[in-house]
Parts: structure tokens; sequence; C-alpha cells
């Protein structure tokens, strides 16, 4: 009997995770993926909003002022890329000038600091890049940008190291309440746990309905962006949002915490929660859009596209907390933007539900924090010597674009919750997420996984099991 | 700190030619590094003949042609330093390269030759809609699996591009036993060599869908197909004439990127359109003593081009050193009408022997057009061609005594002529 299984190791079941580590309790995570942070969380915008969006009063904006207070400690604490960059929300028209006032104030009401209204002339000073038709804009300085993987990555880790278990590849496909108790039945198992945290993204909504009378509703929407090569990260220096238009939603243009260029997202409702596909009217929206925004889109310089799926709920807020009718059945539903943000502080805010719930007490073993894998590439000529010198497969570079070592890799597949997949290792590594996708170092990687993880090459994925890369041996269907 | 005159980054077919070159014009202080396990560049990989009808008028495979270079830079005694790559190259001629033995190296050059290759352009260059399961491979990462490793990345196949990796891998694939159901491409013409096209599709009857492409890609964790579609003359996919293909493997053949992301930290002045160092007629770019050659400056279809383009960039080198090259009289080269590049793009007569080759593609296809060279206004070279692709490189050759007659002159022009 575990005393809490949390659903969903996205950032929000990676943050319960963490939080919940620190007390005398057993602890399990199921996801249904191979990997931590293959939903939602892998494919958002890295913002960490500063609050001003959020209506006064609802959930997500107190989550989203507490998330974005966090964010410094927390990330250098448990070594998560972030930085501070600040936001911009620009105005097209005089006529939206008041609107920036109005955005001013919800954001002073929400509690946001440093709030200013900017005059074209101090914009353009300020972001060169931008395009001359813009006549004013809110500038935010709390905004930030965070790396979304390593901050789902690292809660899991140090949850990981403080005795939280986790089961990957496991789908749940149903939970069924008892009188004191849950047994969550999974596609190989059954499990029970005192308590059940339902973190399951756009899923969520499904967990909930089936334990619960009060039901809620999802519809997924959808969200397409552009990534382009760092050699245009510094294109823009903060994060650059628009002003809702007559012509919708605007997309926003940001530098991305690995000083990428990001340009995105597309909003469309969609009924397929599987469906993270990309689609060419979204590419061409988020081009077009994000022109109005700067001087010209360097559009040779993209490198991939990719869509993520925001968990929208009916009410339109987070709902988060224990449900009214199923008591120890708690939930973490509707978690779309800012949820990335949130997440640190919906962590902590659940667990400590939980563990009153539980009467449980907080470990004295409990280790708060993490090293992080050592990045080869930002380093000094003569760190990198030194870097070496201890151990010599920093000397060994695998991916050319990224100058991702083989000493990185194999640290990236032995740590705790380590990667299993050439994903896996991207995303912890970076090896593969650069200008030329894997296409120089998948073979490599694929090799390094086969042998550390002492598996056949052809049983390698590209995430999930299902996703390999090779069928079989040259001749093998002659 | 090590001494060397001469850095050659990169020991592919062009690093070796430019080792040979320098060494026979008398500089034996010289280096090559290569960061791969062995010397070759990427034609280890291409185990396919057609090398060196050229330049040996034989045709070998892509190893049998670089062992002919790597033994001539081994008996010769020429240095190279193998699984060492090199991180930085500073504007004073330090470069910083790294190992798993020495950890940091660090070598004061006299002159650097940069010969690091190019590599693939990714499925995200195209933006091609659709799911990213596993399958999508760019083909010469499946040709490195299936010669190279003995492993196949797919049993049907559908290839988007058809330059000419992907044509010989469409080859190679079929050869291997796997299902290759065509070739697509944007394009009305192929990127591609003539020779390729013919020995590797019709000889297999594998269709060359030319004003086509892929226009999403199915399956959400491997593929399981592609949509095709017809495009019109701007490129746009036209509605109602998609199909879906069945297939598990996509490889994408769209081009390659000149790998120069050392030649950019250091400050060389690129060409937009080759994403290649602009080089003088000496190959020299725009930092003094550092020279490029092969695909790193511009991508070639034929190595024989390469090796002796870096020969040439090799021997430029010494001369540099030993103050012979002179950087005043430059005249620049102009791209007319029809033509994409040229290299180089400038000319100094007073570092021509007797003449230079320039090398250039085109930026359409013209079927019995002229390739014309002006010298100012003068019309020198008027030489009819039966047909041009932009997917085969051209050249002229202007002659040095053609410079001497004309002192005053400004400008060299290359253009593509209906008459
Ligand atoms: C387009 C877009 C842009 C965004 N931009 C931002 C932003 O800039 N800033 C910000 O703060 N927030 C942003 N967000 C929101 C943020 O990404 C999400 O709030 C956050 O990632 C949600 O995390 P999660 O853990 O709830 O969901 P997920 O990451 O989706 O995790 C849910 C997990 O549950 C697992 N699961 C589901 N069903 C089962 C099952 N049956 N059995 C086992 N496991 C299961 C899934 O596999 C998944 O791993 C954005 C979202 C989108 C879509
Ligand atoms: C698949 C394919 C098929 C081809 N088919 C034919 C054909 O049939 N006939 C023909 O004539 N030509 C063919 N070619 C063209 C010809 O092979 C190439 O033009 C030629 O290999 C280019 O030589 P290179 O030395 O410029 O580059 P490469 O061969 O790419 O060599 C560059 C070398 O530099 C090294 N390097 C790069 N950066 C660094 C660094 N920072 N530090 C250390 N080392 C570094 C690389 O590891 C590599 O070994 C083909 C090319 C390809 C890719």
């Amino acid at each position: 009997m575990y005393d809490v299984v949390i659903i969903g190791a996205g950032v929000i079941g990676a943050s319960v995770a963490r939080a919940l580590s620190k007390y005398h309790l057993k602890v399990l995570v199921i996801e249904k993926h191979s990997d931590v942070c293959e939903g939602t969380s892998k494919a958002n915008s890295g913002i960490v909003h500063s609050g001003y969006d959020a209506k006064p009063g609802t959930i997500k904006a107190k989550f989203n002022l507490i998330g974005n207070h966090m964010m410094s400690d927390f990330c250098q604490k448990y070594r998560v890329p972030f930085r501070r960059n600040g936001s911009l929300v620009l105005a097209f028209s005089e006529e939206d000038i008041p609107k920036l006032e109005a955005l001013k104030i919800q954001g002073m009401s929400n509690g946001v600091a440093g709030l200013e209204v900017l005059t074209k002339q101090q914009v353009l000073a300020m972001e060169p890049n931008l395009n001359d038709s813009i006549v004013a804009a809110l500038y935010a300085p709390t905004g930030g940008i965070v790396d979304p993987f390593e901050l789902t990555i690292a809660q899991a880790e140090v949850a990981n190291m403080n005795g939280v278990e986790f089961k990957f590849n496991a789908f749940v496909t149903n939970i069924a309440k008892q009188s004191d108790y849950f047994i969550i039945s999974t596609n190989n198992e059954t499990i029970e746990s005192k308590t059940v945290i339902n973190c399951t993204g756009v899923f969520s909504d499904d967990f909930n309905n089936m334990v619960s009378e009060n039901k809620l509703s999802i519809t997924p929407r959808k969200g397409e962006y552009c990534l382009f090569d760092k050699e245009v990260g510094h294109f823009v220096d903060k994060t650059i949002f628009q002003l809702p238009t007559v012509y919708g939603k605007g997309v926003l243009v940001t530098p991305t915490a690995e000083n990428n260029l990001l340009m995105g997202p597309t909003a469309y409702d969609i009924y397929d929660k599987y469906d993270n596909s990309t689609t060419a009217e979204g590419i061409k929206e988020v081009l077009s859009k994000a022109a109005q925004s700067v001087k010209y889109i360097p559009s040779s310089y993209i490198i991939t596209a990719f869509s993520g799926l925001r968990a929208t709920e009916a009410s339109g807020d987070f709902v988060i907390g224990e449900t009214i009718d199923v008591p120890g059945f708690y939930n973490a539903v509707g978690i779309e933007s800012p949820g990335l943000t949130a997440a640190p502080a919906i962590g902590d805010y659940l667990s400590n539900l939980v563990a009153i719930k539980l009467k449980a007490n907080l470990k004295s073993s409990f280790v708060d924090g993490r090293d992080e894998i050592i990045r080869f590439e930002p380093l000094s000529v003569s760190d990198k010597a030194k870097l070496i010198e201890s151990n010599h497969e920093y000397g060994k570079i695998i991916c050319r674009c990224e100058m991702v070592t083989l000493a990185e890799i194999k640290d990236a597949i032995h740590r705790p919750l380590g990667a299993n997949s050439i994903d896996g290792v991207k995303r912890r590594t970076r090896a593969g997420a650069g200008r030329c996708q894997g296409g120089f170092c998948g073979p490599r990687v694929l090799e390094i996984l086969s042998k550390e993880l002492n598996k056949d090459p052809r049983d390698i994925a590209k995430f999930d099991q299902q996703a390999i890369l090779l069928v079989g041996f040259d001749k093998d269907t002659l | 700190m090590i001494n060397k005159d001469i850095v050659i980054i990169g020991g592919g077919p062009a690093g070796l030619s430019a080792a040979i070159g320098a060494y026979e014009s008398g500089n034996k202080s010289i280096v090559i590094l290569e960061r791969d396990n062995l010397l070759g560049g990427i034609l280890n990989q291409c185990i396919h003949t057609g090398f060196g009808l050229h330049t040996f008028k034989e045709e070998l495979t892509g190893p049998e042609y670089c062992e002919r270079y790597v033994e001539k830079v081994k008996n010769l005694g020429i240095e190279s330093k193998l699984e060492t790559m090199v991180i930085d190259i500073s504007t004073d001629l330090i470069v910083s390269a790294i190992n798993e033995i020495d950890g940091l190296i660090q070598i004061q050059a006299k002159a650097v030759i940069l010969t690091m290759g190019c590599r693939e352009r990714p499925r995200g260059a195209l933006n091609i809609p659709g799911y990213r399961p596993a399958g999508i491979f760019s083909a010469g990462t499946a040709q490195r699996f299936v010669n190279i490793e003995g492993y196949m990345p797919g049993k049907t196949v559908v290839i988007l591009g058809s330059g000419d990796i992907g044509l010989i891998m469409a080859r190679r694939m079929t050869l291997e036993g796997a299902n290759v159901k065509m070739v697509v491409e944007i394009m009305p013409y192929s990127g591609g060599l003539k020779r390729n096209i013919v020995q590797c599709l019709d000889d297999f009857s594998i269709p060359l869908k030319l004003s086509h492409t892929v226009t999403k890609i199915h399956g959400s964790t491997r593929v399981t197909g592609v949509t095709i579609a017809k495009v019109d003359d701007m490129k746009n996919p036209i509605k109602g004439s998609e199909e879906f293909v069945e297939c598990d493997t996509l490889l994408l053949s769209v081009g390659l990127i000149p790998e120069n992301e050392l030649s950019r930290k250091v400050g060389v002045i690129m060409n937009p359109k080759t994403q290649g160092p602009v080089v003088s007629e000496s190959l020299e770019t725009s930092i003094q003593g550092i020279f490029a050659a092969g695909n790193v400056l511009h991508v070639h279809d034929l190595v024989d081009h390469v090796s002796s383009e870096a020969y040439l960039a090799g021997k430029n080198a010494v001369k540099y050193i030993q103050g012979l090259l002179d950087n005043q009289n430059k005249i620049d080269i102009q791209c007319g009408n029809g033509v994409r590049y040229t290299v180089p793009s400038t000319l100094n007569y007073k570092n021509v022997e007797d003449l230079t080759q320039v090398r250039f593609r085109t930026s359409d296809v013209y079927k019995d057009a002229y390739v014309s060279v002006y010298l100012d206004k003068e019309r020198i070279i008027h030489s009819k061609k039966r047909i041009l692709t932009p997917g085969e490189m051209e050249q002229v050759t202007i002659l040095k005594k053609w410079l001497l007659e004309r002192p005053n002159l400004k400008i060299i022009t290359v253009i593509i002529e209906k008459e």
C-alpha cells in the first residue's frame, strides 16, 4: 500500500513528487510514457509569466504570482536554466494604448511589480529588431524564461533521490475508490494507495470523472511553434507578446532559456487528446503573426516545428485540491498556461494538503538540491581543459552542433531516472537539439545507449518503446 | 603551446589535399586535425562507385578514393591527429582543440586551412507538418546506419529531395532489401547529377516525382505514411492533388549546410548564398592567413573538384607564409543574371599563375543558354550550353593575360544569357 500515488510525470506530477519527497511517505509516480516530460510539459513556450494576464482573484493568478516569485531561488537550487529577461506586450495602434494601461492595472492588482508602459522609442531602444509599426508596449521586468525539460527532470530526480518511486510505461486504466484507499489499475498490474493525485494534463478530466460526481471537462487547445537556430538566438532579448487584436490572440517571439529563438503558439480547440501534429496552416499563421512584431523572420534558420496541447478546463481556471466528494483524491486539472510557472508552487501546495491529511512528518535525511549534468560547451577553454583532465570522456564530442561530450551523455543515462531513449538524452544534454537535429549524432547516441544500457541497438527508441529507429539488419528481407 | 606553420582543420578529401598541396610547395610543418577516428571525411560512408573519374580516370568507391590521399599523406610523413576536435580559432591564429588523451591542445599557426565539410539540413528547415515520430532520417544518417553499422532504418521508404545523397540512398536501400516507393522533389528538376538519376532510379524503376512535395507526416510513434502533393509554380501544394503513400521511413535529402561554426566565431565574412566564407582567388578568407576549401566553402558535387580546390588552398597558404600573396589588386567578381554565386568572389591577377577557375551555380534551369563572362563591358567568354541546372556546378576559366592586358579593369561579371 502506497501513501500517495501520483499519476502523470509532467512538470506538475514532478513538482508534487519533489515536494512530497521531504516527508516520511511511500510515494509512487505512474507514467504511461518511458520518461518524464513527454506530455505538454515538453511542448510549450517556456515562459515564466510575470502575472498581469490572469484575471484577479483566480487560482491561476494566485499560483502564477507565487511561482514567479519562487523561480530564481528555485532554479538556482535545483540547477535549472532560468533567466529573468523581462517581457513586452506590443500595441500596434494608438487605440490600443488604453488596453496596455488596463493590463498594467490588472497586473498591479495581481501584485506584479515594476510594470511600465513604454513609448515606441523606448521599446525600440531596448529591442532594435522589433517592427517599426509598433506604437507602445507594456514592460514587465519580472517575466522570465525557463528550460521546461530541466524544470521537470530536476524535480523528478530530486524526488527519486529522496525515495519516490517511478513506474514508466504504465498506463493507468482505472481508479476505484474503496472505503479508505484506492485501487489503481494499469496495463499490467493493480496498485493500492491511500491517496491519489491526478496530474494527467489533458487527460485529467477523465480521471476526475472516474471517481467524482463533480464533472470536469477539458478541451485540448493546440499551440504550434517554430524553433530557430541559436545563430539567431539573440534576435530579441525579451519575450515579445502582442495585444490580442481583431485577428485573434497574438503569438510571442522569445529567446528560450537555451538561447534558441522561438515563435508561436497558435490556439485552436481540437478533439483528439493525442494529436500533437503540426499543420501547414498553423506554421504559416505563427510566422505571419510574428512578422507583425519583428522586422523580419529569419526563416532560413528554422530548425524544427512542434506543438503542444493546453488542458483548457470549461471553467477557464485551474482546479487544484482535494475533491469534495472523494476524500483522498486530489486534482491538478486544467493546468494550462501559466502552469509551468505555477508548477513548483502547485507542488508545494498539494503536498502540504496531503501531508496534513496523512499526518506525515518531515524527513531529516531529505536532500534539497541536486548536481546537474556538467555542461562542457559554455566553459572557458581552460575550464574545458581541467574537465577533460578529470575525466577524459569530456574530450570526446558526440553532438557537434551543441558540443555535447560522451561524459555528459553517459551521465544523462546513468543518473537517477536516467535517459533511456534518443529524445531522453536530447532533453537532458541537448545532443541532437541543434541545427542538424541529430542527423550527425543520432547514430552515435543510439550506439552509446545500446552499450550503456546493454540493449540491442534495434531496441533503442526515439522515445516510447514503440518508436524504434532500426528495423533490422541489412539484407534481412532479401 | 605548439608551433606549426599550417594547421588544417578537417581530414576529409579537402584537408588531405590541402596538406599535400602545402607539402609539395615546400612547407613541411603541417598538422591535420580530424575529430573522427579515421581520415577521409564523408567519403568513408560513400561505398558506391563514381569517385575520381576526373582525377584518376577510374571509377573508385569513396573509401578507395580517399585511401589514395591518405596513403600519400602518410608516405609524406604529414602529421595528423585523430579524434581531435577543434573548438576555437583566434584571429591571431591560435587553434584550440581537444581530445581524450591530450586534453586541450593549443597550436600557434602561421596559416590555417578550413576544411570542415558540411552537414545535412534537417526536416525543420522544410517545415513539413505532421507528427514527429521515429522513422524520419536524413539520407546521410541512413547511409551511415546501412553502410557502416549494418542496420536497416526502414522497410518501405519515401525519399524527399533528389540531391545526390538521396538518389544514392534510393539505390542502396533497394539493394539492401527495402522497398523504395518514390523520390519526391519539389523543384521541376532534380538537384542531383544526371548519371545518378539513371543509375540509381531508372535502373531500379523507382519513380522520381518532380514538382511534388511531402505535405504531411503520419504516425505518432513510428512513421506510418506521408501525404504527397503536386506543387504549383510558387511551390505551394495544389489542393486536390494530395495522395497518401504508406511507408515506415522518410529519408530527407534536402541539402547540405557548410559547417562554419568555427569560421563565424573567428569572424570570417560569410557569403549568405553558399553559407561558406567569402574567398579570394587564393581561397583566402576575409581574415589574412585563414584559407578555406571543399564543402565548407561551398557544396561540391564532385570530389575531384574538392581535391583540386584544396590543393590550391594548401599551395597558397605556403605562399602567404612566404609573404608572396599580394592583397592590393582585388577585382570583384559579380554574379549576373542566372548566377547564384561564384567562388572566388574576388580576383587578384598578381596571385594567379596562368589562369584561374571560377566555379559557380546557376539559379535556375537553362536550356540552350550561354555562359558569358564580361570584363567590365567587354564580353570575353560566350559559350553555349545545352543545359545548365543548379544541381551541377559549372566553371569558367579566366586567363591571367586578359587581366594584364586590361590594367584598368574594375569588375568581372559571370552571367547567363539567352543569346
Ligand atoms: C502551447 C502551450 C504553451 C504554453 N506556454 C506556457 C508558458 O509559456 N508558461 C507557462 O507557465 N505555462 C505554459 N503552458 C502550460 C504548461 O505547459 C502546462 O501547464 C504544464 O506543462 C502542464 O503540466 P502537466 O504536468 O499538468 O501536464 P503534462 O506535461 O501533459 O503531464 C501529464 C502527464 O500525465 C501522463 N498521463 C496521462 N494519462 C495517463 C495515464 N492514463 N496513465 C499514466 N500516465 C498518464 C502523461 O503521459 C503526461 O506525462 C503552455 C502550454 C501550451 C500547450
Ligand atoms: C552521400 C554523398 C555522396 C557523394 N557522392 C559523390 C560521388 O558519387 N562522386 C563524387 O565525386 N563526389 C561525391 N560526393 C561529394 C564529395 O564526397 C564531397 O564533396 C567531399 O567529401 C567533400 O570533402 P570535404 O573534405 O570538403 O568534406 P568532408 O568529407 O565532410 O570532410 C570534412 C572533415 O572535417 C572534419 N571536421 C569538421 N569540423 C571539424 C573540427 N571542428 N575539428 C576537427 N575536424 C573537423 C570532419 O570530421 C570531416 O572528416 C558525395 C558526398 C556525399 C555526402
